[in-house]
């Protein structure tokens, strides 16, 4: 049913309809509303779940870990300094394979401390071994939740869902949500491979000289590039079942005729398809490549796709201090070698904290690479605050 | 695309409005969205909140930087808040004020209108929490959002007394506003 809610409640309502055995999370802000809710159906009664109050996120991530390995289905969300508490733990799940799904309600990383959004928190442990799926809006947001479990359950790799804190999680909108049956039908019940259970003595994840870890980490690798497959035909399995386009590898928007691509992820892709349309009318042709899935990371599909576009640019909430544009340094590797020469990929970093990320900014970006490629800059910086002395 | 600037303090219900308006174009049949301006939260702090109201679903995640209307909950926040900023030359600015709208002198050549809404809130609900009237206003003035939608947005989200007390402060700012 198609109702005007916050995107929390709407991720809440769906992560109840995959009806998990265990829930564990500690609040923090902006993924609060989220847990929040979820406390509330699973204290009407409406979701019979265990839900795990802990002291911290290292606690919460060890409990869907534990809960996890005995065979329950499992959820978790958090935040910044909240993922960086579990990042342990992180690395642990995807090491012993277990099929967690976790909410990343993306918010910036202490210090200074900021409560709002970019997403320098999911890059963080973007190496983890998790799949990472970014949402644009809210009903991306509630099906990637759904298409998550299946993935995640049928790869045996924990799936991350980033959403961008405050501006998905706290903005009300239309979500439809979908009925219990047709989640029920869409995702069977989750079977364990392997089940830690006292009966059955038996250890995960517990112990690899150097003869036999080298061989975990390729195996994982492997399992991340296979689970390219698996998540495609997740959500065509989803837009079959629930009539509509969501998640997936990269979705495209005007590219085919487009002189300037923009590659993006999350949900500033709203603001940049608006400024399309305004461009259009004015008679320039630009166009956007949108990630969806940022590990594994479709290197093939956006190479296959941007090969004809030699005016590429990157615009990315993060940034790897002492290098660069991450997402701009996924998307030059991208290309092969030789063929570097010609294209220009330029590199823009915005919306770091929070700062709003305006129609302006984005012309100015655009016009801007209309002239001349761009190594990297911060979209919307503020030169007055900054000082000689503090380069 | 319709857009709408709140602004407030902490505790004024700010964002419980934008909420509550996005809910009342979904019932019209309209596409909506409606976000803060996330600050710290506490009380008493400058407070921002915006509505977005449109035929077809609304993409853009930008701050409502040109406002086609304002709503302002407190008066006092001209002197610290740039709250004009961007206003639609034809557009349309509500302020929570006792003072008739000429007496306010804003540099504006929106249309201004006043609602002494805290009264009212004190009056009918007994808390300053002048939200339901600031609504009240703004769909009589407006007629953008139908006041049947509203009542059935609040009384959704406040059950019972509180609700009952909201829905007729805002039928009470419907009305004066209405009889100008």
């Amino acid at each position: 049913m198609l109702k005007q809610i916050e995107g929390s409640q709407a991720v809440a309502d769906v992560v109840a309809l995959c009806r998990p055995n265990v829930i564990s999370a500690y609040p923090i802000t902006p993924q609060t509303h989220i847990v929040e809710d979820l406390s509330v159906i699973v204290g009407q009664g409406k979701l019979d779940a265990e839900f795990v109050n802990v002291e911290s996120e290292f606690s919460a991530a060890s409990v869907v870990l534990g809960a996890s390995a005995a065979g329950a289905r499992t959820y978790t969300a958090t935040s910044s300094q909240g993922l960086l508490l579990m990042a342990e733990v992180i690395y642990c799940i995807s090491g012993m394979r277990l099929p967690i799904v976790l909410t990343c309600a993306n918010r910036a990383i202490s210090a200074p401390l900021s409560i709002w959004n970019d997403q320098q928190d999911s890059m963080a442990v973007r190496d983890a071994g998790w799949i990472q799926l970014f949402a644009e809006d809210n009903q991306e947001a509630a099906d990637l939740h759904i298409q998550a479990y299946k993935i995640a359950e049928q790869t045996f790799l924990p799936v991350m869902v980033c959403m961008d804190g405050f501006i998905l999680t706290h903005a009300f909108e239309p979500v439809d949500i979908p009925e219990q049956k047709q989640v029920d039908d869409f995702l069977p019940p989750f079977k364990p491979r392997h089940i830690v259970d006292p009966r059955w003595p038996r250890g995960i994840g517990l112990y690899a000289d150097p003869r036999f870890y080298m061989e975990t980490r390729y195996i994982l690798h492997r399992a991340m590039e296979k689970s390219e497959k698996t998540i495609k035909e997740v959500s065509a399995d989803f837009a079959k079942t629930f009539g509509r386009d969501s998640g997936g590898f990269i979705k495209t928007y005007k590219l085919k005729e487009a002189d300037v691509a923009i590659v993006s992820m999350g949900s500033v892709v709203g603001t940049i398809k608006d400024l399309i349309d305004q461009l259009e009318e004015e008679g320039k042709k630009v166009g956007l490549l949108q990630i969806c899935s940022y590990r594994p990371f479709p290197r093939q599909e956006i190479y296959n796709i941007l090969k004809d576009k030699m005016n590429i640019v990157v615009l990315e909430k993060c940034i790897s201090l002492g290098r660069g544009g991450i997402l701009a340094s996924d998307i030059r590797w991208s290309f092969p070698r030789a063929e570097k020469k010609d294209r220009n990929i330029s590199s823009f970093i915005a919306g770091l904290g929070g700062r709003n990320i305006t129609s302006d900014d984005l012309r100015y970006m655009v016009e801007r690479v209309e002239k001349e490629p761009v190594e990297l800059e911060f979209l919307g910086l503020k030169k007055e605050l900054i000082s000689d002395k503090d380069l | 695309m319709i857009e709408i600037r709140i602004h407030g303090r902490g505790g004024q219900g700010n964002v419980a409005a934008a909420e509550l308006l996005s809910i009342a174009a979904f019932k019209d049949g309209k596409f909506a969205q409606a976000f803060p301006f996330f600050g710290a939260e506490r009380i008493g702090a400058p407070v921002q909140a915006f509505v977005r109201i449109d035929d077809k679903r609304v993409r853009t995640r930008e701050d409502v930087l040109h406002p086609d209307y304002l709503i302002i909950q407190d008066y006092s926040l001209i002197e610290m808040v740039p709250i004009l900023d961007g206003l639609k030359p034809e557009g349309l600015l509500l302020v929570n004020s006792e003072k008739p709208p000429e007496d306010l002198k804003l540099k504006t050549t929106a249309i201004v209108e006043t609602i002494p809404a805290t009264e009212i809130a004190l009056e009918i609900i007994g808390r300053p929490i002048p939200n339901a009237v600031m609504i009240g206003a703004f769909c009589s003035i407006t007629g953008l959002v139908s006041l049947e939608a509203v009542q059935e947005a609040i009384m959704a989200r406040f059950p019972g007394k509180v609700g009952e007390n909201n829905v007729a402060a805002l039928e009470r700012a419907h009305e004066i506003m209405h009889k100008r």
